[in-house]
């Protein structure tokens, strides 16, 4: 149970997703390579293929997104998997319930597999680690965002959505513009570019929305820090955007929104001194006219759609590979 | 030991029982990755308007659980668009338990309902675990292939193709 990578089983496998920290560029690789090919599943009469039929997939979704939840049932079904939803903000929990009752009532439903998103940092942890001990890792899980730390599936969709565009990762400068401190996408963008051997990670916003932790990181890593948003965008292939988490923030990180799109949000004008070909990525839901503004969002270079669509190629890849066998 | 005839001797037996039933529309599906190579062979022989497709059983392999999860990358399947109301010939190299023909007539029936599908192989090794048979096969072993050998089908960079005999 305290082995250095829960993730991973004895023979080095992927049987939870948790987190892109400490997953080798071996493997990140290999989920993309997988992805592929689901990409066409898409494209058939039957929308479908067998690989998971016959598993029983639980959404656990302790904190409301339509979008992810929505995508993780799609590519749950593509793959013939049953898919229970379950909205727990307005069921057993509101009547006191913990949240590892919550999973020993659904293993004993025979679950497969959770697909766990929580406000509280380190929860599908906790639940993976609980399943262990208890002997029970026949049970998968996979984090589908947890508090600001980490959300996988989204990192590794927007490598793929790098990798579609820009093939090669190791000559590439991205740039991460906007909200960094609260965001749990940028940390698993963050973990993935790095290992992925992008040479410059450039770290753009106001000093109230960096991690401290980012300041650290710098004079290791190909990370660089730019609160001028024309300094960081410069020359860049790869620009994503974040979006501004008002729900996360307390006190007063911001003057206002308007003065925030002043200062980064990402006008044409702005994404001019980025490479021509450069993409321009966000993981949704954006704020339009705060950190984008809807000339680049409905504009040539946006890759936004393409990324949700990627999504769910990369999340059925994920689900078959922990759970395609019945072990 | 087995020997097998030459691969141009092998291919050309196949095209010879292939050509009276093929039409102008018949669309050759190579299994990957022998298989394709066969169909581009045949092909090239037959004539045929429509070029080769190929199919990956990824998806639909039965063989799952005895390891764990989804083992390697698949390749992509690229069928013809309109599979309703095609004939199709399904091309392998070698012919074994039938699993992979099973797979591969799941796969195509995911992209809608052909006219009618037949199975071209190179070798029927013998060994079938489920009640499927070729249409037409250049070569059938007079006793089954044991289960620690098969026969792997090869391309050099030439283009050449070549068997070679394996022991587990």
């Amino acid at each position: 149970m305290t082995t250095a990578n829960p993730q991973l089983n004895d023979h080095g496998e992927l049987i939870h997703l948790l987190s892109l920290e400490g997953l080798s560029r071996e493997i990140i690789h290999d989920i993309l390579d997988r992805a592929a090919p689901f990409t066409a599943v898409a494209e058939r009469e039957v929308k479908k293929v067998p690989l998971l039929r016959g598993k029983s997939i639980f959404n656990l979704f302790f904190e409301n997104s339509t979008r992810t939840r929505t995508t993780f049932e799609i590519a749950a079904k593509r793959l013939s998997a049953d898919v229970i939803n379950l909205n727990i903000n307005t069921s057993s929990a509101a009547k006191g319930e913990t949240l590892l009752d919550t999973v020993d009532n659904l293993a004993a439903m025979q679950a497969d597999m959770f697909v766990v998103r929580h406000a509280s940092s380190g929860a599908p942890y906790l639940i993976a680690q609980h399943l262990a001990a208890t002997g029970r890792n026949h049970i998968h899980v996979v984090n589908a965002g947890d508090g600001s730390h980490s959300h996988p599936t989204q990192g590794l969709l927007d490598m793929y959505t790098i990798r579609h565009y820009k093939r090669d990762f190791t000559g590439l400068t991205v740039a991460l513009v906007g909200d960094i401190l609260h965001s749990r996408v940028a940390r698993s963008q963050l973990h993935a570019l790095v290992t992925l051997g992008v040479p410059e990670i450039r770290l753009v916003g106001p000093k109230t929305l960096l991690p401290a932790a980012a300041a650290r990181m710098i004079e290791k890593g190909p990370l660089r820090v730019c609160h001028d948003i024309n300094e960081g965008l410069k020359g860049a292939d790869v620009v994503m955007t974040l979006r501004l988490q008002n729900e996360r923030m307390q006190g007063a990180l911001l003057p206002s929104p308007q003065e925030y799109f002043k200062s980064y949000g990402l006008t044409p004008e702005k994404l001019a001194l980025a490479k021509p070909d450069a993409i321009v990525m966000h993981p949704g839901p954006m704020n339009r006219g705060i950190e984008i503004d809807s000339a680049v969002a409905d504009g040539k270079q946006a890759v936004i759609l393409p990324q949700v669509t990627f999504g769910i190629a990369v999340r059925m890849a994920v689900m078959s590979m922990l759970a395609g066998g019945s072990q | 030991m087995h020997t097998l005839p030459s691969i141009t001797e092998l291919i050309d037996q196949l095209t010879a029982q292939i050509r009276p039933h093929v039409r102008p529309d018949t669309v050759l599906v190579g299994i990957h990755t022998g298989g394709v190579w066969v169909a581009e062979a045949l092909h090239a022989r037959l004539g045929l308007l429509t070029p080769p497709a190929s199919i990956d059983v990824s998806f639909h392999r039965d063989d799952h659980h005895l390891g764990s999860g989804l083992k390697a990358a698949g390749q992509v399947s690229h069928l013809p668009d309109d599979v309703a109301g095609a004939h199709l010939i399904l091309v392998d190299d070698v012919l074994y338990t039938g699993r992979t023909i099973r797979a591969a007539l799941n796969e195509i029936f995911d992209y809608g309902r052909p006219a009618r599908v037949d199975l071209a192989v190179l070798v029927d090794r013998g060994g079938r675990e489920l009640p499927i048979a070729a249409t037409w096969c250049a070569y059938t072993l007079q006793q089954p292939l044991p289960a620690s050998q098969s026969f792997n089908l090869q391309r050099d960079t030439n283009g050449e193709l070549n068997f070679s005999l394996s022991e587990k």
